[in-house]
């Protein structure tokens, strides 16, 4: 489950209040194998950031450092004002609820129709009456088009359906951060235009802070404010989305231009 | 490394890993307590789990207990008759079902059958990211997934013991019948006057201990699954063996504990 034992030899540096997210000098190590090294990122608060990066970079493992399912082996993690890596778990918990988490593959609790699984963690979390509960979650399948689907199972939906429903239920308990973990792997070029404006409309919506993994570089320009790109366990690049793909860097002008030809090992 | 640090490095490994796995057993234990006494749990899940640990697995509970009834009783009687000894017979088949058999076999096919699907199905949801979507909530998974679980386990296991002491019981008066012709009144007087009550609610007492037992393990072992439908096979393997492992350990301690 969670890694124990974090370990802190940097200064903290809390981040201004417009930063909803900070890793500072992150590293996470399995055993020998260093997955993150010296991480550093800032997620302004109502922006959408999309951290890109090739497969086995450690993209997915970011998100699960900043919401605290993984605890770093060195570095500060600061989410929503709290220094994750000193909370103990049950203090990590409360941060956790504050948190919208949509999986690569959606992990919608399959024994629940999708009005249960986008209900579920309204019934957790809070006192709400059955009512209105009912309530928001109707308004969390419209948001993401899946109004009259919610008596099915996840199982009798298409893939693109079910992303959308894991998208209604990260977003029922009205979030503070949205983090979605490669929402358009596996999609056709339809469906991930519709889940790419899909997330557009929840940031527009919510006006809630976003963090996106994905490879998709057409609907990484199209959702991002902040790019940042992940090699080898490190963000070498950080910026606007002009900024990025103006970059200089070998390795980023490689990896935007999908080429096997330069600075990246093939 | 010599042959002596090799070994003495295997011995501590071994220790190492016994006591991690012990200390996460009794740390999960832990928390369902503290659920259970907060109330922290959903009462329609233990009943909905109650239905298929326990309801469903009677069939093979009481199969179980009614043929170990039979065969208990197919050997002791003609013996028992040949030596002038069938006033005995009866007591003998109670005795053993009420204080052994029952609760021990019946915690064995529980482990068996609902420590599998405990495991399998946890399992299944660790790999297809499903706890993790629990704990990405602030939702402690525990406190959904395991307290019900072992909830329904200590309530169900006794209650299905019940059934296989009384068929067992039945199964050994049957094979009586068949075999030596004992009367009724032979086989069960033999039972009312060997057996007393604190020897079935002691019985039972174990059955509930085999529950949670059984819960726990199959629980622990589930969250840790990894690598997919193998990795859920193998820890549905292990939680089977070591639930039954620990039945054996603790129907020994507790017998000799409940009946000195």
């Amino acid at each position: 489950m969670i890694d124990e034992k974090p370990s802190r030899e940097l200064e903290p540096s809390p981040p201004p209040p417009d930063v909803a997210i900070r890793l500072q000098s992150i590293e996470l190590r399995y055993g020998e194998k260093i997955v993150l090294s010296d991480c550093s990122l800032d997620c302004i608060r109502g922006h959408t950031t999309c951290i890109i990066g090739l497969s086995g970079a450690g993209k997915s493992t970011i998100l699960r450092v900043a919401n605290g399912l993984r605890r770093p082996t060195r570095g500060c993690v600061f989410t929503l004002g709290s220094e994750l890596s000193r909370l103990p778990e049950t203090e990590i918990l409360e941060i956790r609820k504050r948190i919208g988490f949509a999986f690569q593959y959606n992990a919608l609790f399959d024994s629940m129709t999708v009005a249960d699984n986008v209900a579920f963690p309204l019934y957790e979390l809070t006192d709400l009456e059955d009512d209105e509960i009912n309530e928001r979650v109707k308004s969390a399948l419209e948001s993401v088009g899946l109004d009259g689907e919610g008596d099915r199972l996840p199982g009798e939906l298409s893939g693109g359906m079910q992303k959308r429903a894991g998208f209604a239920r990260a977003i029922v308990n009205e979030p503070e951060i949205i983090m979605f973990d490669e929402p358009t792997t596996g999609l056709d070029p339809i469906m991930t235009n519709i889940i790419t404006e899909t997330i557009k409309n929840i940031q527009h919506k919510l006006k809630v802070t976003c963090l996106v993994i994905s490879h998709d570089l057409p609907s990484v320009f199209a959702i991002a404010d902040e790019i940042a790109l992940l090699f080898e366990g490190t963000i070498i690049e950080y910026g606007s989305v002009s900024k990025v793909r103006q970059s200089p860097n070998p390795i980023v002008q490689q990896f935007l231009q999908g080429s096997d030809v330069g600075p990246i090992p093939v | 490394m010599s042959v002596a640090a090799s070994r003495r490095r295997g011995v501590f490994s071994g220790v190492n890993r016994f006591v991690e796995y012990a200390g996460g057993l009794a740390t999960m234990f832990g928390e369902v307590c503290r659920n259970v006494v907060t109330l922290n749990f959903r009462p329609s899940e233990v009943i909905r789990q109650a239905y298929f640990l326990g309801v469903e697995s009677w069939t093979i509970v009481v199969l179980t207990s009614l043929f170990t009834g039979l065969v208990i009783s197919l050997e002791a009687a003609s013996q028992a008759v040949s030596y002038g000894l069938s006033q005995f017979v009866g007591g003998s088949v109670a005795f053993g079902e009420v204080r052994e058999l029952g609760p021990m076999l019946t915690g064995i096919v529980f482990a068996g059958r609902a420590g599998a699907a405990i495991t399998a199905s946890l399992g299944s949801m660790v790999v297809t990211e499903q706890v993790e979507a629990l704990q990405s909530m602030g939702v402690s998974a525990v406190k959904v997934l395991v307290t019900p679980r072992l909830l329904a386990s200590f309530i169900t296991v006794p209650m299905l013991t019940v059934f296989a002491d009384i068929v067992g019981v039945y199964g050994g008066y049957y094979m009586a019948w068949l075999r030596v012709h004992m009367s009724p009144y032979t086989y069960w007087h033999s039972v009312q006057t060997t057996l007393i009550f604190s020897d079935f609610y002691k019985g039972l007492e174990k059955a509930a201990v085999f529950g949670v037992l059984v819960a726990l393990v199959a629980g622990y072992e589930g969250f840790r699954a990894e690598g997919g439908a193998e990795g859920v096979g193998r820890v549905t393997t292990h939680a089977v063996v070591t639930g039954i492992i620990l039945i054996f350990v603790f129907n020994f301690a507790l017998s000799f504990v409940l009946f000195p």
